[in-house]
């Protein structure tokens, strides 16, 4: 028994689940689920398609070197079983991911760094480009801080002063 | 030599399914259409083809029948006079040579016919003469029929018959009917004959085999001979004779000597006598059987007399071959089938007498030299008198000496099962043979999976060592993180006024956009609405006041140039105050000013020629309003769309319907539809 990845999204595959499909020249493909298998149908390439593993890592959303991952490893020669070894390993495999998701976690930080001053520096722009849609430039002139001009209300006006704010 | 193969020959059909045969072929393998109108040459070879195609049929299918049904002449003599005691040789022969004769006359038939056929000079004359060629081809089989059928019935019954093979090593069994035949070629053999207490339960040959000393013998149970002139025989006795005088056999004459076969020995001495002169050159065996009812050395003095003088006769054929006297175990010997007392005796002491006649037969005969040339055992010649054993080493003799306590010690898997319950209730421990470092780890159980990995993708033998580094690259990491988080970019941060002053341009954006998106997306069903029938009173003054004044300008000075600007205020020469409630008296300059916005304030109407300007329409002078009309008129026009989708549309989709193409018409011409 074991547990394979997706071809086309990367997540694995229990068992019970998915399709498996064996092509003339003897390439097995595995699907988690018909939405991974319709893709595929459909021939697109996962490396286009924004939601897929394969995408992330190519675009360098998600990691992709590490040695972490050289820890997993298809081995094709089976070991003889070893009491130690294989506890040692269960022992291993929670440290071992342990370290990856830091590592993960900190290569999204890292990718995100730059985004808090980004945002600010836009919105400052934002504000000073379009004050004129909600304070007039004349008002402007006289006034030159961000804040609204205060609706004045006149006693001899509109009756409708209330419905203002659900006209615009 | 069709020696074995009565099986294989084909089914005769009767006359009646040999003409439909033939002639049912002749429709389905010769070309079936011909008109009148073809070349008479094209005619007659029609026909010319179907008549010696009928004729050819004919001729193979008998010829088969011919060839393959054995000629008595040819077979084995054994197998002849089998045949012929069986079917009569006479009938056979008659039955064959008819056929022969009726495929002479069929090809006849045929050649006159076909000479015929070449001066036919009708369609018409040329089929009456295919039909008349026909038609005495069947009948020439139709009279051939009772032939046909008698051959069926020999081929059948000659499939049937034992495949006796004359020139192989045979034994043959014969005596009175009732004596034991029969059973003893049961107890020897794996031939399974009908042991009856009637006589001639036994009613034609039967073939059982035997094996002696790595050869394979034929044994032949015969049905009884009784004691009568020759022409008497029935065809069932005269198979056994057949047998007996054609067969190159050992023959084992049984003998009754309880009498329970209802003949007394007296009688079968007789019979013996009488058919010894068919023991010619065969080793002969004198079997006295039954003797559990009555023993061989109980018999009477009489009796032993017979016995004795059949004895001598048999010892006659013995001397004849070899010379050498054997005892009387060689030729006369007892036994009892029902209790097997000596049956195994009997048949060796036959299959022995047969063998040694062959072997000395063979070797008196020009092939033994050629067979001494193949039984050549070479043997090379001793240089000294110096003895050389095998050599085996020590190991293996220790190896095989042990092997064979082991293979009687050892315990197997199988016996295990036997022992713990069965198949169904044991279940072999698969474990318990595996070879690890430490044996209390033999039942233990892995996991396979863990934590959505592959336990088997992890094992390494150093993955301690790979981890401690994995943990030590990891802490220095951490190191490094702490002295670089350290310092971090504090950008302006947006004071709360200027927050919502940046909502209220994000709301406003948001409205434009959404507003835009539903203008354009219905633009083509949706008409639109000019503003005098503005309906949602989106365009007021009020509105603009309310506007302008949240920009924070004072929409004083805006409104009241709307007002001054406004349509209802056009005609107007005086400037009116903003109230609506003044209605002066002036019937002709005055309009009703209603106090509903609904309609528009009604001026002194006047009709405006289309290419009037008006000033709230929006045009820049009379020539664009002009063309504006005229495309307005334009586009209400109803195109002509020919029954297309579009105007790229390009499809016929039918080339030639059937209605425009075909059937006359009622009026008018079919050269224009």
């Amino acid at each position: 028994m074991r547990l394979e990845k997706c071809w086309f999204c990367s997540s694995t595959v229990y068992p019970g689940h998915g399709i498996q499909f064996v092509r003339n020249d003897a390439k097995i493909f595995r699907f988690c689920r018909s939405k991974c298998h319709k893709n595929f149908k459909m021939k697109r390439n996962p490396r286009k398609v924004k939601w897929t593993k394969a995408y992330r890592r190519l675009h360098a959303k998600d990691m992709t070197q590490d040695s972490t991952f050289e820890f997993e490893r298809k081995r094709n020669r089976p070991e003889r079983y070893d009491r130690n070894l294989t506890e040692n390993t269960l022992k291993a495999i929670k440290k071992i991911d342990k370290v990856r998701v830091d590592r993960e976690a900190r290569h999204h930080a890292m990718r995100m760094k730059g985004k808090k001053a980004k945002v600010q520096r836009e919105a400052a722009k934002e504000l000073e480009q379009s004050i004129h849609m909600v304070k007039a430039p004349a008002v402007l002139r006289e006034d030159s801080s961000f804040t609204l001009p205060k609706i004045k209300v006149k006693a001899s006006h509109q009756q409708a002063e209330e419905n203002h704010p659900m006209e615009e | 030599m069709v020696q074995y193969n009565f099986k294989k020959i084909t089914v005769v059909p009767s006359g009646k399914d040999f003409i439909d045969i033939i002639l049912s072929r002749t429709q389905r393998q010769t070309p079936t259409v011909v008109h009148k109108g073809y070349a008479i040459s094209r005619l007659r070879q029609f026909y010319m083809r179907k008549v010696k195609f009928t004729q050819q049929n004919f001729h193979e299918k008998l010829s088969t029948i011919i060839d393959e049904f054995p000629r008595l002449d040819d077979i084995h003599p054994f197998y002849g006079d089998l045949l012929h005691v069986l079917y009569n040789k006479d009938h056979y022969k008659l039955a064959l040579s008819q056929i022969n004769t009726a495929r002479n006359l069929i090809g006849k038939i045929a050649k006159d016919y076909v000479r015929l056929l070449k001066y036919g000079d009708s369609l018409y004359r040329c089929k009456c003469l295919k039909v008349a060629a026909l038609g005495r081809m069947c009948t020439v089989i139709k009279r051939i029929g009772p032939s046909l059928a008698y051959l069926e019935q020999i081929r059948q019954h000659m499939a049937r018959l034992p495949s006796i093979d004359p020139n192989t090593r045979t034994i043959l069994i014969c005596g009175y009917p009732n004596v034991g035949k029969s059973s003893f070629i049961n107890k020897i053999t794996r031939a399974d004959v009908d042991v009856q207490p009637y006589a001639f339960t036994t009613k034609s040959l039967f073939v059982g085999h035997t094996d002696y000393k790595y050869l394979r013998y034929q044994v032949i149970d015969t049905p009884g001979i009784l004691d009568r002139p020759f022409e008497d025989r029935n065809i069932i006795e005269m198979c056994s004779i057949t047998a007996l005088a054609h067969l190159r056999a050992a023959v084992l004459f049984f003998l009754d000597i309880s009498g329970s076969c209802g003949y007394s020995i007296a009688q079968q001495a007789v019979l013996f006598h009488n058919i010894k002169s068919l023991f010619m050159n065969k080793p002969l065996i004198i079997v006295c059987n039954k003797t559990d009812l009555q023993p061989f050395d109980e018999l009477s003095d009489e009796d032993k007399k017979l016995v004795m003088e059949m004895k001598d006769e048999a010892m006659k054929t013995v001397i004849g071959q070899g010379g050498e006297a054997i005892n009387d175990d060689g030729v006369l010997l007892t036994m009892s089938t029902l209790t097997e007392d000596g049956v195994i005796a009997v048949k060796n002491a036959a299959c022995e007498r047969l063998l040694n006649q062959r072997v000395e037969l063979k070797m008196k005969s020009k092939k033994m030299n050629d067979c001494l040339n193949r039984f050549h055992v070479a043997i090379p010649k001793p240089r000294d008198q110096k003895e050389r054993l095998p050599c085996i080493p020590q190991a293996v003799l220790e190896a095989k000496a042990k092997a064979a306590t082991e293979k009687e010690k050892r315990k197997v898997e199988k016996d295990l099962e036997n022992e713990n319950g069965g198949a169904g209730v044991y279940s072999a421990n698969l474990r318990k043979n595996y070879i690890l470092a430490n044996d209390e780890w033999k039942e233990d159980i892995m996991p396979e999976i863990y934590d959505g990995h592959n336990v088997a993708d992890f094992i390494d033998p150093d993955i301690l060592h790979r981890l401690e580094e994995l943990e030590r690259e990891e802490g220095l990491r951490l190191e490094q993180e702490a002295d670089d988080d350290d310092f971090e970019m504090d950008g302006k941060e947006l004071t709360p006024e200027e927050q919502e002053a940046l909502a209220e341009i994000r709301k406003k954006k948001s409205l434009l956009v959404q507003h835009h998106r539903i203008k354009k997306s219905t633009a083509e069903s949706r008409p639109t609405i000019p503003r005098k029938f503005d309906k949602d009173m989106k365009f007021t003054s009020e509105r603009m006041g309310r506007q302008l004044s949240a920009l924070g300008l004072d929409p004083t000075s805006a409104i009241n140039r709307a007002h001054s600007r406004s349509v209802s205020r056009r005609g107007r020469k005086r400037e009116r105050s903003l109230s609506r409630e003044d209605n002066d008296g002036d019937a002709m300059d005055m309009d009703a000013d209603l106090p509903s916005k609904k309609l528009r304030m009604r001026t002194r109407s006047r009709s405006h020629p289309p290419s009037d300007v008006v000033p709230g329409e929006g045009f820049k002078d009379s020539a664009q309003k002009v063309k504006a009309v005229k495309l307005a008129k334009k586009s209400v026009k109803k195109r002509n769309k020919d029954a297309r989708r579009g105007e790229a549309d390009r499809v016929i989709p039918t080339l030639k319907p059937k209605h425009l193409f075909s059937g006359k018409r009622s009026i008018g011409k079919t050269s224009r539809r």
